[in-house]
């Protein structure tokens, strides 16, 4: 009875795997039929005979390429540019003192609640007088200073020993010396956090990327998938070798920094 | 020597802060707060071409958007998508969470992995990839109900069936997510509460009744609140799938805030809607607060 049990919630949790899954491994099985094969009725689940085509029309007629380059200029530069930023305001608020350090810390929490499309038109008149209307980094801008990064950081830097730093202090050690080599260490697990989910913020937005950016040459890959569906919606196969291209990135991410994104949500998560 | 060291301490303070202050402070306060003194001025296509051209006109925008049923029309595709597809999405991530977590379950990791992958796709692309598989004719989907004699239905096609399937989509692409913060949940509850309850006879549904979910409560109202916080949100999904139609019947409060500010340019008028998805979310987060307090008094 029990054996039969565990057989039964093997076998549920099994169809649920395949439902989850169904529609990514179409993806890709579509991606590679020939023209017009996914149009078929009924619908093909496996290509005939798989070809590359779709791909190669991606790299050469549609430059892919170039929404790669701006997709990852976006993504690495925002993550980077977060990873120091918050890294130096999330430490701070954990162990500087200051003056106003409790009120500002405040402040920003309560900030966390608003969404970021409440921002979005006085952001694009904004960036527009500042003359980054359609430029990289007018789609960056958003991820640099990540608040939930920042009370992420503070909250793991807490556990760093005011010993250590005192040591370091009266060793002669500058705050900035004494960040870069005891603290960075320190903290670099929640580091590693806080980057791959920026990255994926980063890679995987479109709204503000859509508001932002104008010519096609800027294009992020989401966007410019977007605006490929308008000419190409009937090549089904076209499609979804873009959607491939634009998927796999940080899906191969997703694989090999699994315990990252899961530990990062499961230990986030508790304290909320 | 020791004030010595606290006013270096306290410089380095604040020139660790300042960068991500500036960053928050321009970028954001400063628009959050643009948002909603643009929502009182005309601003439109002249006002980009010289800032000059722009007029105070008080409530006008706000009446213009009450009397506006397009507005009606977003307000009420949103909702449905926050009170259908929140709780639904809530309670398929709670079940996989529970069935992850049942004590036979061999490769656990393996399920949980296969469950949270949709999450990291890119929503562009497997909202692209849905509307294929809503196909009324070539559909995966159609093809498969087809298997139980059902169907076919034109899923994006249908006023009626476009917003269900929005919300499958998002269901299957969001629920591992929330699945992660309950598997959490659930390993915080401590073995000895179920092993005394199955002590004093109580069955699978009875432990499930009153010890887990009494356990799981915090959680749930922390994942329901933000859940309905986020969908407030949807933007991709229509924009992609249906462009807001058949029938306007998948226009959301941020397309119909994108189409009004960024396709006809009146971004005065739009800014209204930005400040109704603020209120929204303040009420939300009014009732976490109000339902945290509840629960811990």
């Amino acid at each position: 009875m029990r054996r039969l049990r565990a057989v039964l919630l093997h076998l549920v949790l099994l169809i649920g795997v395949v439902l989850a899954a169904t529609p990514l491994i179409w993806m890709v099985s579509a991606s590679l039929m020939r023209p017009g094969e996914a149009n078929s009725s009924p619908p093909p689940f496996l290509p005939a005979q798989p070809t590359l085509e779709h791909y190669r029309a991606l790299f050469t007629s549609l430059s892919v390429g170039r929404y790669i380059v701006n997709s990852l200029l976006v993504s690495v530069g925002g993550t980077l540019g977060a990873l120091l930023i918050v890294g130096l305001a999330g430490y701070a608020f954990a162990k500087l003192r200051f003056r106003g350090r409790q009120p500002v810390f405040r402040g920003l929490l309560a900030a966390m609640v608003i969404p970021g499309q409440v921002a979005m038109l006085p952001m694009f008149i904004l960036l527009r007088e500042l003359g980054l209307v359609n430029t990289l980094v007018g789609a960056m801008i958003p991820f640099l200073a990540p608040v939930y990064g920042i009370f992420l950081v503070r909250q793991y830097a807490l556990s760093i020993p005011d010993d250590l730093l005192q040591a370091a202090r009266l060793d002669g050690a500058t705050e900035f010396q004494i960040f870069r080599l005891i603290v960075l260490p320190g903290i670099a697990p929640v580091l590693a956090t806080l980057g791959v989910f920026t990255f994926l913020g980063a890679w995987n937005d479109f709204m503000w990327p859509l508001i932002i950016l104008s010519d096609d040459a800027k294009y992020t890959l989401p966007v410019a998938l977007a605006n490929l569906t308008g000419e190409h919606v009937q090549d089904v196969e076209l499609m979804m070798s873009g959607a491939v291209v634009t998927v796999l990135p940080v899906f191969i991410a997703f694989l090999f920094l699994q315990r990252y994104y899961i530990q990062g949500i499961m230990t986030g998560s508790v304290k909320g | 020597m020791t004030v010595g060291g606290s006013t270096a301490e306290s410089r380095a303070g604040w020139a660790f802060v300042t960068p991500a202050l500036a960053l928050i402070g321009i970028f954001f306060v400063l628009p959050v707060a643009g948002a909603f003194v643009l929502s009182f001025t005309d601003f439109d296509l002249y006002s980009i071409g010289g800032p000059g051209n722009t007029r105070f006109v008080g409530l006008a925008n706000y009446r213009d958007l009450l009397t506006t049923p397009l507005f009606w029309t977003a307000l009420r595709n949103t909702l449905y998508f926050v009170l259908v597809g929140g709780p639904l999405s809530v309670a398929v991530s709670l079940a996989a969470a529970l069935l992850v977590n049942a004590r036979t379950v061999r490769l656990k990791p393996f399920f949980r992995a296969a469950f949270f992958a949709p999450w990291v796709t890119t929503l562009v692309a497997v909202a692209l990839l849905w509307r294929y598989i809503y196909h009324p004719q070539y559909g995966l989907l159609n093809a498969a109900i087809g298997v139980f004699g059902l169907g076919p239905v034109d899923w994006l096609g249908d006023p009626a069936w476009a917003m269900p399937s929005i919300i499958l989509l998002s269901v299957w692409k969001n629920f591992g997510y929330n699945m992660l913060i309950f598997l959490a949940g659930l390993q915080a509850i401590p073995e000895e509460l179920y092993e005394a309850a199955s002590l004093d006879g109580a069955g699978a549904w009875h432990r499930f009744r009153h010890v887990t979910v009494p356990m799981l409560g915090p959680t749930l109202v922390f994942v329901g609140i933000v859940t309905m916080i986020t969908s407030f949100q949807i933007f991709s999904e229509p924009y992609v799938m249906t462009q807001g139609g058949p029938l306007k019947s998948t226009t959301t409060l941020m397309l119909f805030m994108y189409e009004e500010g960024f396709r006809w340019w009146r971004l005065g008028f739009a800014a209204t809607i930005a400040v109704v998805l603020f209120l929204l979310t303040l009420a939300g987060t009014v009732v976490q607060l109000r339902f945290r307090r509840e629960a811990q008094g």
